[in-house]
């Protein structure tokens, strides 16, 4: 039974009504002169008070972009990118660097209340659940405006900071690790961030610790014209555990604006870093005009042994979305495991996936990917699984599903699985269906309404994701999850 | 700009004189191979960096350019027929190729057999047939350059028309025999009727020492329930480069199954472009790929699904042993109207030895919202408990490796309908696990 006329129109509002975070927070900014150029890397180096190693860093990746191409062999179709009608910075006017929450302007403050991103500790501290405590890093277009219990993580001898403090504060460490997942070279996007990057989070923890906290960043774009270029570095060393969250809104606007982010992850030896995040940029309206175009490259390198990566995501948002989180499994037994649900509505592009590139003996990998299309976007999973030569025993599991919601989006399916080692066993099933009238008609008999049984098979459908995901941002998922769908059937 | 070809390659040079040289010589419109090697020259040879070549750089293969053959003279070619024994235990209609040109003495044209009427291409290009109308049944295969460099270069090729059953089989044999190396490019155009049924045979061998470079289209437009049953054996010598395509338009309540087995040849790549375009059909496509050495075997496959309530299998089985390659690209398209479409696509590897590779790309493009569509693709090696099993009881290692290879690969050949053939193609599969020990 093919989704009714009605379904769609319904489906098809749905995300232009839904997107709860669409407005927008009156602050005098600081921008940098519009466009990219030398002085542009030079102010932004400048504002951030950082070491001549990290402007020149900044300036030969400048340098390498602009001899570079912008890839097109994704599944998304946008109009050209104008690099120069972009501002690269833009910073809150007054007081760019807190040094505490009273220093906060309360626009912003009530910005991220609005958002439901607990600021203050005690706040937290006095919840229901003091288990539940999360320290949270809040950029603010360029800017990191405030970062929790880093006083109380610092006991513990974890590092959690924005990056640009890192890079002054611990100069050593982000130097020795900073750009050696993904190369300054990577990509055109990479290149870009490389250049342009303003903030995002550094965490390291140090051998042998248990992160006492979940820790997360919560990224809003705000101003008009900007792009937001985040940096993220999470070093986990030998035997230490964290689980890292991300978070993102933006307000609803007519023009494109481009977060183009650079996430490296870098596991020693028997350590564990689960990333987790909920994008929930704004998506663009029902008629595709405005949205973010997410435009990421996130990797984790899995360098000792017995490490693990996992990445999870909840993709609810941006009008287009194009990354790949993956894992370089260099460490021998080391593990990788991406969980993905990616939701697609209204006219959203979603080119999504992930790489596992097997290269140490025995290493594991496992991919669940769970897209789910509806109104008139475009869903794409691309995915590569590959073994080297060295990759002895090394094993893959691949499942990714799609279901799409009426009849005008589509769903597209391309892995690529490259194995160079016989004893490498790699499986890979992908199916398309849609939601099964059985199912429907099982859930319906029980006296559930179409609404709720189309809630229910769909979270059926993703549990296997929301199980990986720590538990306040499942609740949360599972409400985007609902959100998104309610009032359709397949 | 990235997309302007500026530098030609040796071998793009070579091709381009090539076409000058032969073009006027070559039978048939001289406009419709200009359009078709201007739009080649446009791209040039495909190397890693186009997507639907990322696995099979042809840029790297192409090395130089062999000549193309000339027509063989009757010992010749007599001669070369003698020497071929692919699938010759089945009773068949012979319709044979040396170097690329169809043997025309070889076919009786007055004791055909009862529906079937055979035009050799050469005439039918220099008369202007009105069959040629029937060329290029799907129209997105000319985006291909393979498919570009064959329509500028055909020589040679026979139309077959299939107006009723016809019970014996047809069987193309491709032979090339040149002791040193040619280029060949082969057109077949199979035209079957409303209800009509045919069995395809289609088999490649050339000779060992040279590096042979054939390119064969055969072209299908198989009718409302039709009944075509395809089974092609790549047995090129150990030096030939073998480009090939299968290009199918299928109508309604049909049945079309076709097979590719590859036992030959140093780079092969078979494509398969196959387009649905009426209700309830039923597509099988299999392929059973053996490789060893320093081998490399392309299997290539675009499943259109046009229309509804249609089903689609695709199995293919590859064994790779030494340090050989295999690739598997699988499409299936799904456009908003095929409803009700039902796809199945499946590739399985076994790496034998240590420096095998194996990459699989099973794609999924899907528009409609009522449909079924999976595709699988596994890669790893024997089963060490089954191959435990087997030697416990007696089997020494290589007995045992070769049952399972057997087990493993008779799967895709379970579905060859014609028990001669699949007889013959179980010995294909036994003969090289024979090699191989």
């Amino acid at each position: 039974m093919p989704a009714v006329q009605e379904t769609i129109d319904q489906v098809r509002s749905i995300d232009v009504d839904q997107y709860k975070y669409g407005f927008e927070t009156e602050v005098e900014m600081e921008k940098a002169p519009k466009g990219l150029s030398e002085d542009v890397i030079r102010f932004i180096s400048a504002k951030k008070g950082e070491p001549e190693w990290m402007l020149q860093w900044r300036l030969d990746a400048y340098k390498r972009w602009l001899t570079m191409t912008e890839p097109a062999w994704a599944r998304v179709s946008y109009d050209k990118i104008d690099y120069n009608d972009i501002y690269y910075y833009a910073a809150p006017k007054k007081n760019p660097a807190p040094k505490s929450l009273d220093e906060v302007d309360p626009e912003i403050l009530k910005t991220y209340e609005k958002l439901g991103i607990p600021l203050r500790e005690q706040e937290i501290l006095a919840g229901v659940e003091p288990q539940s405590r999360v320290a949270v890093d809040a950029v603010f277009d360029s800017v990191s405006v405030a970062t929790t219990f880093k006083e109380e993580l610092k006991k513990a001898g974890v590092i959690f900071m924005p990056i640009s403090e890192a890079v002054r504060e611990y100069p050593d460490l982000v130097r020795q690790y900073l750009g050696t997942v993904v190369p300054v070279t990577d990509n055109f996007f990479a290149t870009l961030n490389s250049a342009v990057f303003t903030d995002g989070s550094f965490v390291y923890i140090p051998p042998g610790v248990r992160c006492p906290m979940e820790l997360s960043t919560y990224f809003r774009i705000n101003e008009k014209n900007t792009g937001q270029f985040e940096r993220t570095l999470i070093i986990a060393d030998k035997g230490s555990y964290v689980s890292y969250l991300e978070g993102c809104t933006a307000p609803r606007r007519d023009e494109n604006q481009l977060h183009a982010a650079v996430v490296e992850l870098i596991a020693l030896d028997d350590a564990e870093i689960k990333y987790s995040t909920v994008q929930n940029w704004y998506p663009g309206d029902s008629q595709g005009r405005g949205g973010i175009y997410n435009f990421v490259t996130k990797r984790g390198d899995c360098r000792g042994r017995n490490s693990v990566i996992t990445w999870t995501q909840v993709e609810t948002g941006s009008a287009i979305t194009w990354k790949y989180p993956s894992c370089i499994l260099r460490g021998d037994n080391s593990r990788g495991e991406f969980y993905s649900i990616a939701v697609s509505n209204g006219m959203q592009q979603v080119d999504s996936g992930t790489k596992m590139i097997h290269l140490g003996k025995n290493t594991t990998s496992r991919i669940i990917s769970k897209g789910i299309a509806a109104g008139r976007s475009e869903n794409t999973y691309r995915g590569l699984v590959s073994a080297h030569r060295k990759a002895t025993g090394a094993r893959n599991f691949t499942n990714c599903d799609s279901l799409l919601i009426g009849n005008e989006c589509g769903a597209h399916t391309v892995p690529y699985i490259e194995s160079k080692n016989a004893s490498a066993v790699f499986e890979h099933e992908a199916t398309t269906s849609k939601i099964s009238e059985d199912q429907m008609f099982y859930c319906q008999q029980r006296g559930l309404s179409e609404e709720e049984a189309v809630a229910l098979i769909v979270n059926g459908f993703v549990k296997d994701v929301l199980q990986q995901l720590p538990m306040e941002f499942a609740v949360e998922a599972q409400k985007l999850i609902s959100i998104s769908l309610e009032g359709s059937v397949g | 700009m990235a997309d302007v070809t500026l530098m030609k390659t040796p071998a793009e040079t070579a091709l381009a004189q090539a076409f000058e040289s032969a073009k006027t010589l070559l039978p048939g419109n001289v406009e419709s191979r200009a359009q078709a090697f201007e739009k080649f020259t446009a791209r040039g040879l495909p190397h890693r960096r186009v997507e639907e070549f990322k696995y099979t750089d042809l840029r790297a293969a192409f090395r130089e350019v062999a000549p193309f053959a000339g027509v063989p003279t009757a010992e010749e070619a007599k001669a070369a027929l003698a020497g071929a024994k692919t699938l010759a235990g089945i009773e068949a209609l012979q319709v044979p190729f040396v170097n690329g040109h169809f043997m025309r003495e070889a076919v009786d044209f007055r004791a055909l057999p009862e529906n079937l009427e055979i035009v050799p291409l050469r005439e039918a290009l220099a008369n202007d047939h009105e069959w040629l109308a029937h060329l290029s049944p799907v129209p997105w295969a000319a985006e291909n350059p393979v498919y570009q460099l064959n329509t500028s270069f055909m020589a040679d090729g026979v139309m077959i028309r299939v107006a009723g059953p016809v019970e014996v089989p047809v069987h193309l044999r491709f032979v090339t025999a040149a002791e040193t190396a040619v280029a060949t490019a082969t057109r077949v155009l199979v035209v079957v009727e409303e209800g009509a049924s045919v069995t395809l045979l289609e088999t490649h061998e050339s000779t060992d020492g040279a590096g042979h470079q054939p390119n064969d289209v055969v072209e299908l437009i198989a009718g409302d329930r039709t009944n075509v049953q395809h089974v092609r054996v790549n047995a090129e010598g150990g030096k030939t480069l073998a480009l090939s395509t299968l290009a199918a338009r299928i109508g309604a309540e049909a049945v079309f199954n076709s097979i590719n087995v590859v036992a030959g040849a140093a780079t092969s790549r078979h494509q398969v472009f196959a387009l649905l375009n009426g209700e309830n059909t039923n597509l099988r496509v299999n392929g059973v790929t053996m490789l060893k050495g320093l081998q490399h075997a392309d299997s290539t496959l675009v499943v259109e699904h046009n229309a509804l309530h249609c089903e689609s299998r695709e199995l293919f089985k590859t064994v790779i042993d030494d340090e050989a390659t295999g690739v598997f690209q699988g499409k299936i398209i799904v456009p908003h109207h095929a409803q009700k479409t039902d796809g199945r696509m499946m590739s399985a590897a076994i790496l034998l030895g240590e420096g095998g590779t194996m990459n699989n790309k099973p794609e999924l493009e899907i528009f409609a919202d009522d449909v079924q569509c999976a595709h699988g693709a596994t890669c790893g090696q024997l089963d060490d408990d089954l191959l435990f099993y087997l030697m416990a009881r007696g089997l020494p290692r290589k007995e045992a490796e070769s049952l399972l290879i057997q087990a493993f690969l008779g799967e895709a050949l379970e579905f060859v309908e014609n028990e001669t053939a699949r007889e013959a193609l179980i010995g294909t599969v036994e003969g090289w696990l024979r090699a191989r020990s």
